[in-house]
């Protein structure tokens, strides 16, 4: 695919990563627009709902499905820091609007998720690159968040990205694709069981000797790195767009 | 009858002790054999799989043929039980229905009782698990006596099964040791004296110990694994020959099977003959495969019995969202790959069935009147790990999220909760850009508050006691990325 340039892209922040981690969306806008995109942010933008649909709130979160399809609705792409949330869109909108009844609805919000895209998918495959020219030299390992993986299919793309990344160490994570334990209000309502799996995460995590713990979707970070900061392990947890935007002259 | 009978077999544990899953779990958890177990066992197991799976080429499109035929057998489940018990009464089986779990373990005693017989041998079923047969038939005077060496274990450990597959995954051989010195003798053959907790040992001693029992018995007693409707063909496998001496030494055989338990024609039933050892041991095929079309002089059974259940199962199949629950051929690779599972193991289910299927089987067989079955729906992280590995392609997160939706109508129908308070506050939020601005300049304040600092143990503020339970939370920014926006790059410009 020939690398497509001047592309105008909606930025989807997310509600978490805008709200507690804003760092996340700043090194997306900072990275697409590197990558020669016209970034927009539409401030009528809030969540993709899926704190409330998986705690089983539907009638609640039709609203965000409705807010979300009159947000973007014009665009071409809609790019998210956030495998969960892509996910979400692309998988729970059309079911929230057909609860609702609202056919038209169903159908808009079919059309809009067809063109929101993971990062890394929006990256390897709309721009056609792997190598963003970032540069982190450290070592770092790689976590697969569930719905990433499992949900939006993700696939290699984010090591495929971060293996391009001058000066980074690149190591295995031992049993990588089991699940950190955050799953959203489950890590409150079962905390005990969520707690243990992000211990065992924070631990393998840990043994690798990395720095560094990346990953797709903040919240599995920020849910790992409690639980190593509860336990004074020493490894940072940074999301995959904080390493791929980071250069030369801002190196850490 | 004038005195109560004194009871025959081990009383086992009770389901009812056990609280909703929230509760339950942090007492297994600090489990520490049932964890290494379980994890040593699964982690085994898992690795299995996935190399058995990727021998053969077309698995994922046999997945697809698993799940299409399961699913057909749903849309015509009349035609095909109508067909099957047609075709299994002319090959000389007795065809019984029942509603529920009562209707079928009264027709088992009935049974036992026209032969004359006050004990069965069981082979390990799941569906005698949920109907709770051997406890109908203790009340009635009648020993049922499991064969399978786990559920022995289970048996006579006073315990309750917390696998699907193993039922007592969550034994080391000391505690099976114990359990064998201690009650062996009591039922039957005691266990030889001196016996170490050498697996080889302990295997023995059960053999033996069952050995009288098989020769003694004249009745059995088993699930079914698929019902050929076409041919009226009951097919039983299992993999330590134990079932096989249930199958052809009784005269008398009774198979409880759920009416999911069909399958179209002999043709599909290859599907699964494949798809279900690979799925379940990681075996190419399950070393003993029984089929009986109806009797045969002289060879097996010669009076046999099947009883049709349904005991909850047409009401999920009416619900089209969470139907496909009954696809389960009960393989167990979902309990295998689920880290919930994993960490908890069974009995923080509360039902025979645990792991990702019992979340999603045990509140549509039973309803949702009880908190424990409420409380499973959420009894997973949504990792969908499960979807993955299912031979039948049940999507597991879907059913999840379904079921918890009908939960929250189920608890909010009555009156309001916090929760849902709490929902819908978020849901005004969420609906538009500037209501969440409006929250997030709050949020603000909290960052100037805590500056760079990481939230440790905090008191009794609800949300925030169950996530500092075990992990800080990071610091929190002093501005959030639309503030960033507006003073960076205001109205898209660079
Ligand atoms: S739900 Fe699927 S994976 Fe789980 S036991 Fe049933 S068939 Fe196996």
């Amino acid at each position: 695919m020939a690398p497509l340039t001047g592309a105008k892209v909606a930025l989807f922040a997310t509600c978490i990563t805008d709200t507690v981690k804003p760092s996340v969306p700043i090194a997306t806008v900072k990275l697409l627009e590197r990558l020669g995109c016209r970034v927009e942010y539409p401030a009528k933008q809030t969540c993709c709902g899926q704190i409330m649909t998986n705690t089983g709130y539907f009638d609640e979160a039709v609203p965000t499905v409705r807010n979300f399809v009159e947000t973007f609705g014009e665009y071409d792409y809609i790019v998210a820091p956030s495998g969960s949330c892509v996910g979400s869109v692309r998988d729970q909108h059309t079911m929230l609007a057909r609860h609702a009844g609202d056919a038209g609805l169903e159908k808009e919000a079919g059309a809009v998720a067809a063109r929101t895209y993971e990062l890394t998918e929006f990256i390897v495959d709309v721009l056609g690159v792997t190598d963003v020219g970032a540069y982190f030299p450290h070592k770092v390992t790689y976590h697969p968040s569930c719905h990433g993986l499992r949900i939006t299919r993700v696939g290699d793309r984010p090591e495929r990205l971060l293996s391009a990344v001058e000066g980074i160490e690149l190591v295995d994570l031992p049993d990588a694709r089991s699940c950190c334990g955050f799953g959203g209000t489950f890590s409150v309502k079962n905390s005990d069981v969520s707690i243990a799996m992000a211990t065992d995460k924070a631990n393998n995590a840990v043994s690798t000797g990395a720095e560094y713990i990346t990953g797709g979707d903040h919240a599995c970070l920020m849910n790992i790195g409690g639980v190593a900061h509860r336990n004074g392990q020493h490894i940072t947890p940074i999301h995959l767009v904080e390493i791929l935007a980071a250069t030369k002259e801002d190196a850490r | 009858m004038t005195a109560t009978p004194t009871r025959r077999t081990p009383e086992p544990g009770s389901w009812l002790g056990i609280p909703a899953f929230p509760k339950a779990a942090p007492g297994e958890l600090a489990n520490e054999t049932q964890r290494r177990n379980l994890r040593h066992a699964t982690t085994t197991i898992r690795a299995k799989r996935v190399v058995r799976a990727s021998e053969v080429p077309n698995w994922e499109e046999l997945r697809t043929a698993g799940a299409q035929i399961k699913d057909r057998v749903g849309r015509h489940l009349d035609e095909y039980l109508v067909q099957a018990e047609e075709a299994m009464t002319k090959a000389g089986i007795t065809v019984h229905w029942a509603r529920d779990a009562a209707d079928a373990n009264q027709i088992v005693a009935e049974i036992a009782k026209a032969k004359g017989v006050d004990e069965v041998v069981k082979i390990k079923s799941m569906v005698t698990q949920e109907i709770d047969l051997n406890e109908a038939l203790e009340a009635e005077g009648i020993a049922a006596w499991e064969t399978d060496l786990a559920e022995l274990i289970v048996q006579l450990g006073h315990d309750l099964p917390s696998h699907i597959l193993v039922p007592a995954i969550h034994r080391n051989r000391d505690e099976v040791q114990d359990i064998f010195t201690r009650e062996m003798g009591l039922y039957g053959t005691p266990a030889p004296e001196g016996i170490s907790n050498n697996p080889e040992e302990l295997a023995a001693a059960a053999r033996v110990h069952l050995r009288e029992k098989f020769l003694r018995a004249k009745m059995a007693v088993s699930g079914g694994n698929f019902i050929v409707a076409e041919t009226g063909t009951l097919v039983i496998v299992e993999s330590e020959g134990n079932g096989r001496m249930c199958l052809t030494l009784p005269e008398t055989l009774v198979s409880v099977v759920g009416i999911e338990k069909l399958v179209p024609t002999l043709e599909d039933l290859e599907v699964f003959l494949k798809l279900l050892p690979r799925s379940s041991t990681g075996e190419r095929m399950n070393p003993y495969t029984s089929m009986w079309t109806g009797v045969t002089e002289g060879d097996g059974p010669q009076d046999l019995h099947v009883i049709l259940l349904d005991n909850g199962r047409s009401n999920v199949l009416s619900d089209p969202e969470g139907r496909a629950a009954l696809r389960c051929i009960r393989c167990s690779a979902c309990l295998n790959i689920c880290p919930v599972y994993e960490r908890v193991g069974g009995h923080a289910y509360g039902n025979p069935y645990p792991g990702p299927i019992g979340a999603i089987l045990g509140p549509q067989l039973r309803g949702m009147e009880d908190e424990r079955d409420r409380a499973l729906p959420f009894a997973s992280s949504l990792c969908g790990a499960c979807n993955e590995v299912c031979p039948v392609r049940i999507p597991f997160t879907d059913i999840l999220v379904h079921l918890r939706h009908k939960v929250v109508e189920y608890k909010t129908a009555k009156h309001p909760t916090v929760e849902q308070g709490i929902m819908k506050g978020a849901g005004w939020v969420m609906a538009d850009g500037s209501h969440l601005a409006t929250v997030q300049a709050g949020e603000r304040i909290g960052g100037r508050v805590f500056r760079g600092k990481w939230l440790g143990p905090m008191g009794p503020i609800p949300i925030a006691k169950e996530w500092l339970k075990g992990r800080d939370l990071e610091p929190l920014p002093t501005q959030n990325f639309r503030q960033w926006w507006k003073k960076n790059r205001e109205g898209g410009q660079r």
